[in-house]
């Protein structure tokens, strides 16, 4: 684009946040604090992922963006707008396709590859501040792997509801070493992060910090001996490709309590209907 | 009902934006607002614009005010999401004030001094009544024009400092922080928390300024002197080992005067709270003044108790834009999370009713 740089950011910024990235990678799970920048899209859309996403990019980079696993949403297709225009890469929606995936709340169904790599777009990269909202008190917490509070919370929801009672941006133990989290994903999607073959990254622009998964890297959902890490969905299948292993969002079809359970990867669900799978919606309007 | 996956998502923003042009445009029989009556007529939101934005430019904040609709909070983000662009090329020297080119100059504490008092362009003493003659267009005006002043107006913490009565400036020699190319860390510095001050919200500091009056961290407070005024900038290029001149900019500035009992270290003195703000922002910068001073309140060996003493607290949360973005993403779509949330409350209904039926049949 004129008047700017490729991928909007200017080089010296760029390099800035490939430091941050190393260090991040050096020490999985780690919060880095960087220079974020003042971004043309306001905080909270995005700004820490596209500037990861704008720092890595390559000319020859496939891009893919998603939010809530869609690439339709419509800030899914501001953020893709957005380097189409500065950056001029390729875009895609293919998963398979793809060499560079931004994402927001998702990670997709189908397994990422050693050739790929993931950014996420973090809200608030600090897992502990519920329990403590100070980041000079955290940053010691983190330094010395005091993560007491953490279990506490968890062992209190089991007290109290004889469950743990977190079913997003569920806190996970990157490395054996720092409490991470894994951005406002469902918790049914935190076993894809233990030893994905993609390298994954996630920035915070408003909260200035970046972290990162380094490939095949060890990634705990935190839980107890007796009370394991459980993943929630929805226990149907999707009612357009009928697949039972991916995560549903749940569609309100009349004011009636009418719902229909459809996958929330938009492309993986594209690519299994292609295939010929059918789910009941599918089939009963093929009946029609 | 058939369901159809929700496409058009692009056609839908574009739709919006050109809603959004003729919107702003308003009634088109009506003449398009041009930046000098931005800059000249709604000069109090230009200076906002350009505070809040970090931005010392009439003309770029006047056109931000009005691509905004006048939402100043908007129109500081296009500022802010320019400014970021530009490259850094040096920090200035500390800015003389008192060398500054007066248009205003008031001190609550002293009846009179060197300089005397200036009112300068001021609402304080208006009635707010509504002038209806303004909206008829007003007539050509001319303030009546003073006698040049030449008397120095040395400033008023100066004039205490002579007596020892009131702490040591700072020294500013050392290069000052800067938080929009370095990420904050605590605990923060002076510098640094006087830029995220004088970028912070006017509402925000406004507010917390106000909780120290009512007993929320105290600091017993004169406003020692407000000036306003043009100052020059300087800057000192290595390659040429001295300073130069590179343009005069309006600020406001407050210097509150504190009381202090005194320490194990320091005598007893006044203390300083400390505002700067560009253009005419006396309101800004008085809040300013009032909350650096809270925040200086470990420093000073006094207890922190109050929101407005607590840094962490202050600087993480007087950003307006860093605010308004995660206030207002919660509009974003957060159906996936939603669902899992859902399907979590569903499963410990279940439970619940399971237990309740236990019970009963138990009984």
């Amino acid at each position: 684009m004129k008047g700017y740089n490729f991928a909007y950011l200017d080089e010296q910024t760029k390099r800035m946040i490939r430091r941050a990235l190393l260090k991040a990678v050096a020490i999985p799970g780690h919060q880095v604090p960087f220079g974020s920048r003042e971004m043309p899209l306001p905080y909270g859309w995005g700004t820490g992922g596209i500037q990861v996403t704008a720092s890595v990019l390559g000319a020859g980079d496939v891009l893919k963006v998603i939010d809530q696993g869609a690439d339709d949403t419509t800030n899914a297709v501001s953020i893709r707008r957005f380097f189409a225009r500065t950056a001029g890469v390729r875009t895609t929606t293919r998963t398979a396709d793809a060499t560079l995936i931004q994402t927001r709340h998702r990670i997709p169904e189908k397994t990422l590859r050693d050739d790929q790599i993931i950014v996420y777009q973090v809200p608030q990269p600090e897992p502990l501040f519920r329990l403590e909202p100070s980041r000079v008190e955290t940053r010691r917490m983190h330094g010395l792997a005091d993560y007491g509070l953490m279990h506490v919370k968890l062992y209190e929801d089991i007290a109290r509801f004889g469950q743990i009672s977190i079913s997003y941006d569920y806190p996970v133990m990157v490395n054996r070493r720092h409490l991470m989290s894994p951005s406002p994903i469902p918790a049914f999607d935190n076993p894809k992060m233990h030893r994905m073959p993609a390298l994954q990254l996630f920035g915070a622009g408003r909260e200035k910090r970046i972290y990162a998964i380094p490939p095949w890297t060890e990634v705990r959902s935190l839980d107890f001996d007796d009370h394991p890490f459980r993943a929630i969905n929805a226990a149907r299948p999707c009612g357009l490709c009928g697949a039972t292993d991916a995560y549903l969002d749940e569609v309100v079809t009349d004011d009636r309590g009418g719902r229909l359970f459809v996958c929330s990867d938009t492309d993986h669900c594209a690519e299994r209907r292609a295939a010929g799978h059918v789910g009941e919606e599918g089939l009963k309007e093929a009946a029609e | 009902m058939a369901y159809v996956t929700v496409k058009g998502g692009e056609q839908a923003i574009d739709n919006a934006h050109a809603w959004l042009a003729e919107e702003r445009r308003g009634d088109q029989s009506a003449p398009d607002l041009t930046l000098e009556q931005i800059a000249g007529q709604l000069g109090r939101a230009v200076d906002r614009a350009m505070g809040e934005g970090s931005l010392y430019d009439r003309e770029l904040a006047a056109l931000a005010v009005k691509q905004a609709q006048g939402d100043l909070i908007e129109a500081a983000f296009l500022l802010r999401a320019y400014r970021t662009t530009l490259p850094r090329f040096a920090h200035s020297q500390p800015v003389d004030t008192a060398a500054m080119q007066i248009k205003r100059r008031i001190s609550a504490v002293f009846k009179d001094l060197p300089g005397g008092q200036v009112l300068g362009p001021t609402y304080d003493y208006t009635h707010r009544l509504l002038d209806f003659g303004l909206a008829d267009g007003a007539d050509r005006l001319a303030a009546p024009m003073g006698k040049s002043e030449t008397t120095k107006m040395p400033r008023v913490p100066d004039i205490l400092g002579h007596e020892g009565l009131i702490e040591p400036d700072g020294s500013g020699n050392a290069e000052p922080g800067d938080l929009t190319r370095e990420p904050l860390t605590f605990p923060a510095t002076r510098d640094v928390r006087l830029q995220a001050l004088a970028r912070g919200d006017e509402g925000f500091l406004l507010a917390l300024g106000y909780s120290t009056q009512r007993g929320y961290g105290g600091t017993h407070p004169f406003a020692g002197e407000i000036r306003m005024g043009e100052v020059s900038v300087e800057i000192e290029p290595p390659e040429l080992g001295f300073a130069i001149d590179i343009g005069d900019i309006t600020v406001t500035e407050c210097q509150m005067v504190n009381q202090f009992k005194g320490s194990k270290t320091a005598p007893p003195q006044f203390t300083r709270g400390y505002g700067l703000v560009f253009g005419f922002s006396e309101r800004k910068a008085m809040a300013m003044a009032l909350v650096d001073r809270a925040m200086r309140a470990e420093e000073l060996g006094e207890e922190v108790t109050a929101p407005a003493q607590n840094v962490e607290f202050v600087v993480y949360h007087s950003d307006n834009i860093e605010a308004t973005g995660f206030v207002e993403h919660l509009k974003l779509p957060h159906y996936v999370d939603f669902q899992s949330e859902l399907q979590n409350v569903r499963r410990m209904q279940r439970e619940v009713a399971h237990a309740t039926e236990r019970a009963e049949a138990a009984e």
